[in-house]
Parts: structure tokens; sequence; C-alpha cells
């Protein structure tokens, strides 16, 4: 196949990515954007195989190794819960960082098969696009594993930080450039080495001090990065196709970070430089006296919402972490049959990634119209007789409306305590993960119920 | 003077980007995971490098570290593909709309 039809080929599998993306812009299209998504992945798979037209023995190599992978991914794509989906990102993330790196070194190591000149005289141009592209991905890969880590909770959540390492960071990051330079000028493979192992160093680095909390804004930043590592190898080979993906993905991936950091009224650069939870437990704990609250059991809580004709409910992580998805929709079906209205209420950072609370509901068949967004919903709560917390905190601390000295203040969040009565299900009156303390816990209309969110959830039911 | 192909490359680049802008800011937020993972699947189109790093030389050699590496890179961006894209696939259906018949 000539260069140029290939290349025509690449920019048709490049504008199926550009709508795959359209797709998602409502549920009912959505379906229809993963199949172009597929449809232009198979185009531009299928070209490169067509384009280089005299195969060698590697073929069947070639073959077998995107069949185990395929067969791989398969099989991780219809046994991981959906519960765990932020985990199974950041471990894809990692590697599509991983694969950037190699393809790079073996771009490097074997030039000519790419176009780019040969071994030792490999294009002023290429190099430096290669270099960015071998850099990014390893970042990208060395923070997805550590973003993967804290969130399977093999390592702790919490941020590890030390004296001067911002410093350290920048140095790198300096480094990073007076490496590239130095490949570029001497050609010598041993600064693409080291240049690698810094990069490595620096994803790592990046993200150790960012808490838990701070995850939906690490794995939608991640995404970016994996977006910009694509687009670096794309002008490396050339590849129209990849260009375009990689554009779209780094786009696609900072707004979502910006979406997440707004969330949390927090600049971008306040998160990056991450230690939050730690700074803060310190302050909360001291000026702490006691105050009293009112706890209930799970049939004051069937009784109230039993008397209630609207209900709003405030999913958080919380829910993702007892699986009380299913039970919520049940207590939601009984609740229903007995004509009480029954909306929900996302914050747009609830969960640990942009939008996770949604696919939670979906896979417990809750119908995505009975869903609303902060801004949608958050003058209903006035209205509404019940507001059922379940698993969600700092989303829903009046403080960061009235306290200015609180560290979330600023923060949108939902106006739970409008509502005429408030259930707040949780398992102690411990702080959320910005360690701050919730008003909302000691004022006259709230009630706790101290449990599992998934047993008081199937408890109520039974009571309703 | 004729211009460098480079330049055509960043025009599509830069231009891209700016349709991502557009394009991700109409995703609806109730579908942000599905973007995610749909994202992550279409960004391992990187595997086009893979497979020509896996074929490169034409010799009698298939190992050389090259291939190797290349050959390595095939396999995980192809478990992304097939996951990222199934997985994508299995979000989606899930979401429905309310039964007409209540």
């Amino acid at each position: 196949m000539s260069a140029n039809l290939s290349a025509i080929f690449y920019l048709i599998s490049g504008v199926l990515f550009i709508l795959a993306l359209r797709g998602l812009s409502s549920p009912e299209t959505s379906r229809q954007g993963n199949f172009f998504g597929i449809l232009g992945m198979t185009i531009a798979i299928s070209v490169t195989f067509l384009s280089i037209g005299s195969f060698s023995s590697g073929l069947t190599y070639v073959l077998i190794f995107l069949l185990i992978g395929g067969l791989i991914g398969a099989f991780i794509a219809y046994k991981i819960p959906m519960t765990a989906m932020p985990e199974l990102v950041a471990g894809f993330h990692s590697l599509v960082g991983l694969s950037a790196v190699l393809v790079a070194i073996s771009a490097f190591l074997n030039p000519e098969a790419f176009n780019l000149g040969s071994s030792g005289s490999i294009k002023l141009a290429s190099l430096i696009e290669m270099s960015i592209g071998a850099a990014v991905g390893a970042i990208t890969f060395s923070g997805s594993i550590i973003a993967f880590l804290k969130l399977q909770g093999i390592m702790s959540g919490s941020p590890i930080t030390f004296r001067g390492q911002h410093l350290f960071n920048a140095l790198l990051l300096i480094s990073i450039i007076v490496l590239t330079y130095l490949l570029c000028s001497t050609q010598s493979s041993n600064y693409f080495w080291i240049l690698l192992v810094v990069s490595f160093l620096i994803g790592f680095l990046l993200i150790i001090p960012i808490g838990g909390a701070d995850m939906p804004v690490v794995i939608s930043m991640l995404n970016s990065y994996s977006g910009w590592a694509a687009a670096g190898i794309g002008f490396t080979l050339e590849n129209t196709a990849l260009i375009i993906t990689g554009a779209l993905v780094g786009s696609s991936g900072a707004i979502l970070s910006y979406i997440m950091c707004k969330g949390m009224n927090r600049s971008f650069f306040n998160v990056i430089l991450g230690g939050f939870g730690a700074a803060e437990q310190s302050t909360s704990s001291q000026g702490k006296e006691y105050r009293p609250v009112k706890s209930g059991n799970a049939e004051d809580a069937a009784f109230l919402m039993k008397n209630a004709s609207s209900v709003i409910i405030v999913p958080g992580y919380g829910m993702a972490v007892a699986q009380a998805q299913h039970a919520l929709r049940e207590m939601v079906d009984t609740l229903k049959k007995n004509d009480i209205k029954v909306t929900y209420a996302i914050h747009p950072v609830a969960g640990r990634m942009p939008g996770h609370m949604n696919v939670l509901l979906a896979e417990a068949n809750v119908p995505y119209d009975e869903v609303f967004e902060l801004e949608e919903i958050n003058n209903d709560f006035a209205n509404a007789d019940v507001a059922f917390v379940i698993g969600a905190n700092d989303v829903t601390n009046p403080a960061a409306k009235s306290d200015p000295q609180s560290p979330i203040y600023g923060m949108p969040v939902l106006d739970v305590e409008k509502c005429k009565s408030v259930l707040f299900v949780k398992r102690s009156l411990s702080p959320g993960y910005a360690g701050i303390d919730n008003d909302l816990f000691y004022k006259e209309n709230t009630l706790m119920l101290f449990a599992d969110a998934k047993k008081m959830t199937e408890d109520i039911t039974k009571n309703l | 003077m004729e211009i460098d192909p480079f330049i055509f490359r960043l025009s599509i680049f830069i231009l891209s980007i700016f349709i991502g802008y557009y394009v991700v800011w109409s995703v609806t937020p109730s579908l942000h995971t599905p973007l995610m993972s749909v994202t992550n699947a279409i960004s391992s189109v990187i595997i086009v490098g893979a497979i020509i790093a896996g074929l490169a030389g034409n010799s009698d050699d298939t190992f050389t570290t090259s291939n190797t590496l290349g050959l390595l890179a095939i396999l995980l961006a192809a478990v992304n593909i097939f996951g990222g894209f199934l997985v994508t696939q299995r979000m989606l259906q899930m979401y429905k709309k309310k039964k007409k018949d209540k």
C-alpha cells in the first residue's frame, strides 16, 4: 500500500476516534460512539500490516502477542467489578505509558525501520520528538503505577512528602531538558538511558505526595499525559492517527482535571504540589470539643422516609467501598412503590474518578434520568423532605460555605442541610478524606445512622 | 520555499487539540468514567508503532532487541485496546432510561 493511501486511512481512523468521543455526549449515542472507536482501531491496525507489505518471520509472533494481549484484556474487562474502575483505568494508563517507552526505545535502537535516519545519526527533529514521547511515557508509567497502588490500598493513600521535594522535582525537570539537548548534540545512547531513568523517577515523585482524596485529579492528569506521550510518538512515526488521538486524549484528560479541580475549588498546582490531607489533620484535631449528635437506627430512618414525599440520595465513595449500590436501589424501589419521589444527587468529585458514582448507579439499574449533577439539583434540597447521605462526607460539609478558615472553604457543596431532615449513613464520626469535621453531623435535623452502608440500607428496606 | 512536513503534522496536532477541547466539553458528566476508559483504549493506537517495531528488520533474526521491545509493546497495547473497548462497552450497556410502562 502506498504511503499516501495509508496516510489517508490513518486520517480516517483519527476521524472515527473523534466521533467515538462525540458519541459520549449522551448515553443514547454512546454505544454507537464506542463502535466507531473500535472501527477506527481496526482500520489503523490493518493499514499498518498492509503498508509493511513484505513480512518477515516476525509476523507470526506479532499476531501471537496481539492475541495474547487481547485475551488478557478481554478477560480483565469482563471480570473487573465496577467499583474497581479507578484502579483499572490507572493500570491501563501505565500500559500506554510503558508501550510508548518501548516503541521509543525500539525506534532509537533501530531508526532505519522507522525511516528516521541511521543509528548514531538520527534526524534531529525525530530525536527531539522521540525524547519527548519517551519521557512523557515514562512519567505516565511510573505515575500510574503509584496511583494504582494507592487506589488498591497496597500503598497508603496518605501523602508522602519530604523536605526540598519541590526543588528536587524542579531540578529533575530541568535535567530532562538538559539531557535532551545533550542527546541531540552527541547522539550518545547513554543520555537516552539516563533520560528514561530520570523520567521514571519524576513520575514516581510526582504522585507520591498526592493524597487519596485527590485521586480524581491524578487519574485525569495521567490520562492527559498518556495522550501527550502518544502524540510525541506519533510525531516520531509521522503517523496522523497517533497525532490526532494523542491530542484528543491529552486535551480530554486536561479538561477532566480542570473539572475535578473546580469541583474541589483548588488550583491544579495546589493539587499537584500535594500534601493536602496531612497538613490539615493536625489543626483539625486540636480545637475539637465534644458535641452531641443524634443517632438512630434503621426503624427511625424507615419511619422518616415513609412519611416523606420526596427523598434525595447523595452517594459517595463509602457506597462503593461497601458495595451498597444494589441494596440502595432496592430501598429506592420500595420507596417508589409508596409513591415517594426519589432522585440522586452526584457531586463532581464523589468517588475516586470522574463519573465513578454514575457508573455504579447504572450498574445497579438506576435509570440515568433519575441521576442529577450538583448544579441541576442543588436548589431542590430546600423542597425535599429527606436527604439520604450514603458514604459521602466532605461534599456535603456546610463549612465550605460558611467557614473561611476551613481548608475546603469555597468548594461547591450539596446543600443537604436545607432538607427537612438529613439521614447520614456512616460508620463512625471520623472525618472524611480531607480530615475535616463535618458540622452537618451536629445539626438539629440530622440523624446519624452508624453502620455499614450496605447493611443499614438493607435494614431500612426491611422496615419500610 | 517548500514547507516542512513537520509543519503539516503540527497543524493537525494543534487543530486536534481544539477539536478535543470542544468535543470533550460536550460529554455529559455522567459518562466521564466511560470517557476515560475509551480515551485510554484509543490512545493504544500506539500499537501501530509497536507493530512496525516488531516487524522491523526483515532479517532472519526475529528477536533483535528492537523487535523484542516491539513485541512487548504490542502485548501491552493489545491488553489496553481489548480491555479498554470492552469495559467501555460493558459500562455503556448499563446506562438505561426509565422504563416507560411505569
